[in-house]
């Protein structure tokens, strides 16, 4: 096995970070939008974002994952967390593990530890794609609006994640909550996913939380 | 729209999650170097036009973005049935049996 660099890939001291939808200035929206409004959205910023690969029908895999993270290996299409860390499935060997900013480094050797000599991969792709909270009563209308996939709750219980097709492009749709569903989304597009959820949403009323 | 069963999400999805990836069962030769040119060019370019029960490779791009296969009717564009790769498919066309299995050869002499 080859040696594997893991160090620190935010910047110390007092960098300057920008979020994805930095330009937006969504923190000057706040407040601004419709009273009761059907659709909150919110940026999660500056979280880690790693993807876990490895062989889901391993049971030392599986074990190791438990044993580093205290989350059960969750299979097709689900999603498991705990507090700020949420864990989710891909693809039938992929998975990917958001903890809160900063944890990353610790987070990603103490899953090298756990899975020593087993063939798996992780790798810090924070930087290359953010997450978006939408919340609130008319969530699921914006949804169906952008996406072929069925959102009915029959379908689309919480602690679902699906990777679809969403307006001219592609994401990931997570349930959280009866009324709160996370889109991970790819860095590049945020500005896309930003005009297009506040077109989507204008007619149930968008507030912006920062 | 089709909707295209995805052997790894386990369920039906819309067919503009994926992707086409043409012809199934395709075997890379274990040694490309002994290969001769007609040998590789077939490997390489040549590919059935079947009318009717064909093995296709797809892709589920949007969601999972793993490959498997699916058994298509190409004529009615009906999909028989999806199926992931490294396994063999329960839907098969007689004209895709091989001449030389000894099916054929029997049911040849009967005939």
């Amino acid at each position: 096995m080859s040696a594997i660099n893991v160090f620190e890939q935010n910047p110390s001291g007092n960098a300057r970070a920008e979020s994805p939808l930095h330009h937006a200035d969504l923190r000057s929206l706040v407040g601004k939008g419709r009273q009761n409004a059907g659709v909150t959205l919110r940026e999660h910023k500056f979280l880690g974002h790693l993807t876990l690969r490895g062989d889901g029908h391993d049971e030392a895999f599986a074990s190791a994952v438990q044993k580093a993270l205290g989350l059960e290996l969750p299979g097709a299409l689900q999603l498991v967390s705990s507090g700020d860390t949420s864990l989710q499935w891909v693809g039938p060997d992929e998975w990917l593990l958001i903890v809160p900013g900063g944890q990353e480094v610790e987070v990603e050797q103490k899953l090298r530890d756990a899975a020593a000599g087993l063939h798996i991969q992780v790798v810090n792709v924070s930087g290359g794609q953010s997450l978006l909270e939408l919340r609130g009563p008319n969530v699921r209308q914006v949804l169906m609006k952008s996406t072929s996939y069925d959102v009915h709750p029959n379908n689309f219980p919480v602690g679902k994640a699906v990777g679809t097709v969403f307006a001219k492009s592609q994401l990931v749709i997570r349930r959280t909550g009866e009324e709160t569903w996370e889109l991970v989304i790819r860095r590049s597009f945020s500005d896309y996913w930003w005009l297009w959820l506040q077109d989507a949403s204008a007619e149930y009323g968008l507030a912006i939380e920062a | 729209m089709l909707h295209i069963f995805c052997p790894h999400c386990g369920e039906l999805r819309s067919e503009e999650e994926f992707h086409a990836s043409g012809q199934a069962h395709i075997a890379r030769p274990l040694d490309p170097n002994s290969c001769t040119d007609e040998e590789w060019g077939t490997y390489m370019f040549f590919r059935d036009n079947l009318r009717g029960i064909h093995h296709e490779l797809w892709d589920h791009v949007a969601g999972c973005r793993q490959y498997f296969n699916v058994t298509r009717n190409t004529e009615t564009y009906e999909i028989l049935e999806t199926y992931k790769i490294g396994e063999q498919p329960k839907v098969t066309a007689r004209e895709n049996t091989p001449a030389t299995s000894a099916a054929v050869n029997e049911r040849g002499e009967n005939v």
